[in-house]
């Protein structure tokens, strides 16, 4: 296995790729109206999933990205209500929010290692989730900001509906996944998943440690806090229970099903495990048993998760053709 | 803060502690023997409560009875995790505290669905009385849990020290490979680790379901406590855990008392960001885990 593994995709890859794209470019104007609002859901969390697997390069299983992800949604939410910020500008504002809160938390813990940096990091982002709770002033309780502004009409297209706002993040999950692509395939890249490989020997090769801990979160934490924008902005309202631990576990399985080895095992975790669980809706009260099950049986009998089956099959496919083995 | 309320939040809060400290006491020495941390031992304490429930509340059992099956349902549990996560995933500790993450909606489900979800399940007192104390009115039933604490910690310091068997699992949690070179038996150590950490939990669910709401979601509304308990003490060490157990007891009673629960959570991890900042290995602890 190399570590560097090329710049680009090779041309065989960019075929489904395309595919794909178009596929869902065309696809608003064949569906109803409320499956353009489902797909949107699959776009907002793969932003979330795949930021957050950024971060697991590194090896930092933190359990608070999604309240970096509310971090977002309550700023951009709070920027564009109360501040009047045009919506576009209140989105990556909140980012940036995201992204400053993520190392806000991080530093003062860097210190800490394993599950104690987990439980930790956890608890001082529950101390931020729980003020929007307490603080019924700016952050309005538990029933949260109602009335968020939706994006404005720009050049003639109004953004509040559903099928510009469905290619608005499109284009936005796109965006975000082609620069977490190039940081993936970057030297940075390649640092972070030396740093997750072997700390000690990545140290002694001169990376900074600490400091790339920090950087991976607050990358991550920036693209967390772009996916709450632009889900409090479809959704016009915002409150504390959509960031608590339970949203956290089903981030948890998506990258755990998914598999995280590769930049595509986040993307087929969210569209596996979310399409099953919008089909299970029937089921709502058991529907958590099967999905905290699948993560655990995943856990110990499929560590890779569907990627890493997928790379098997990949991999015998090419031996069989006598071709060089699959890059990872 | 009148004297009366005074001497009852004091009552309060060593209870608290002891519930905290009989929790967060098996966490730690599961993390100790196998570096494995559990995310559904609190579901361990809400199996106990549970238990107590179906049994001394349904069935009509003597609340002892009931509280003695709460114990067993614990170490039940504690070794079924064993067996049927940590072992296969040992070594490997972030999977294993996701693996346990999962575990958190396995256990909340089959609970809601066999008692059912919603309402927390009534549970009568079976101790009407009160000690009283200069003016305070202290119920029996909420300080039941103090002396069980501190007899089961200090039976388990007594054990870890000088018994064979508690001295075989302190070796294997300084060092695995050389535990196994003596002839001890790693697998049944570490089995032994979380059926201590099972039964203790259940211990803690089984005193206090008659004080707490019993509901599906008792679980994940008490590790967070617990785990802070145990970073702060210092993971792998039971006196760090006690002495982080009686800071918290008192913390959250008092700040719950006095302001409100959800202040009391905010104050507690302020009050371990800090801890952690200043000592990352926590209190007691000799090496950052």
């Amino acid at each position: 296995m190399s570590l560097h593994s090329g710049k680009r995709l090779k041309g065989w890859a960019l075929v489904p790729l395309a595919g794909g794209i178009l596929g869902l470019c065309v696809l608003p104007f064949f569906v109803r109206a409320y499956l353009i609002e489902v797909v949107m859901m699959y776009f907002i969390y793969i932003i979330l999933a795949q930021s957050y697997r950024l971060i697991v390069t590194v090896h930092d299983w933190q359990l608070y990205h999604v309240v970096l992800y509310g971090v977002g949604a309550y700023t951009s939410g709070m920027l564009a209500k109360s501040a009047g910020v045009p919506v576009f500008f209140a989105i990556p504002l909140g980012g940036l929010m995201a992204a400053l809160v993520g190392v806000a938390i991080t530093t003062p813990l860097l210190r800490t290692k394993g599950w104690g940096f987990y439980i930790a990091t956890y608890g001082l982002a529950e101390l931020i989730r729980l003020s929007w709770l307490k603080f019924r002033n700016p952050f309005g309780g538990s029933t949260g900001i109602i009335d968020i502004p939706w994006p404005p009409v720009v050049a003639g297209i109004d953004f509040s509906e559903g099928v510009p706002y469905y290619f608005f993040s499109l284009g936005v999950m796109l965006l975000v996944l082609y620069f977490l692509y190039r940081i993936e395939k970057s030297h940075l890249g390649d640092s972070f998943k030396a740093i997750s490989m072997d700390p000690d020997l990545a140290a002694s090769t001169g990376i900074h440690i600490p400091r790339h801990r920090l950087m991976a979160c607050a990358i991550g934490g920036f693209f967390a806090g772009i996916a709450g924008g632009l889900l409090v902005h479809r959704l016009g309202a915002v409150d504390p229970k959509l960031f608590n631990l339970v949203t956290m576990l089903y981030l948890l399985i998506w990258v755990v099903v998914g598999g995280t080895k590769t930049f595509w095992g986040p993307i087929i975790g969210v569209s596996v495990m979310h399409t099953l669980f919008e089909l299970s809706r029937p089921l709502i009260q058991v529907r958590p048993l099967f999905f905290g099950l699948s993560m655990t049986l995943v856990l110990i009998f499929m560590p890779g998760g569907i990627e890493g089956v997928l790379l098997k099959v990949v991999a015998r496919w090419q031996k069989r053709n006598r071709l060089p083995t699959a890059e990872t | 803060m009148s004297s009366q309320l005074f001497i009852q939040t004091v009552a309060n809060a060593i209870a608290a502690s002891g519930m905290l400290a009989l929790i967060a006491v098996g966490l730690t020495l599961a993390f100790g023997v196998m570096q494995m941390a559990n995310l559904a031992h609190g579901h361990f304490f809400m199996a106990g409560a549970y238990t107590v429930y179906a049994l001394y509340a349904l069935a009509g059992w003597p609340f002892w009875w009931a509280v003695a099956a709460a114990v067993a349902v614990g170490a039940l549990l504690g070794l079924i995790v064993e067996r049927g996560v940590f072992r296969p995933l040992q070594g490997d500790v972030v999977s294993g505290f996701i693996a346990t993450a999962g575990l958190m909606f396995v256990f909340e489900v089959l609970v809601g669905e066999i008692w059912g979800w919603g309402l927390s399940r009534p549970i009568p007192s079976p101790y009407m009385r009160a000690f009283r104390f200069m003016g305070a009115a202290v119920a029996f039933q909420r300080v039941l849990v103090i002396p069980f604490a501190v007899v089961s910690i200090g039976g388990l310091m007594v054990f870890m020290r000088r018994f064979r068997l508690g001295r075989a699992l302190r070796a294997v949690a300084q060092d695995p490979e050389a535990a196994a070179l003596q002839g001890i038996n790693i697998n049944r150590m570490t089995a032994l680790a979380l059926a201590i950490a099972g039964a203790y939990a259940g211990l803690a669910g089984g005193l206090m379901s008659t004080i707490y709401a019993v509901t599906p979601s008792l679980g994940g509304h008490i590790i967070l406590p617990a785990l802070i308990v145990v970073v702060v003490g210092g993971m792998g060490s039971i006196e760090g855990v006690t002495l982080a157990a009686l800071i918290f007891g008192f913390v959250m009673t008092f700040v719950t008392t006095l302001v409100d629960g959800v202040t009391a959570v905010m104050v507690s991890v302020t009050v371990m960001a800090l801890v952690l900042a200043i000592r990352p290995q926590g209190l007691m602890g000799r090496v950052v885990a």
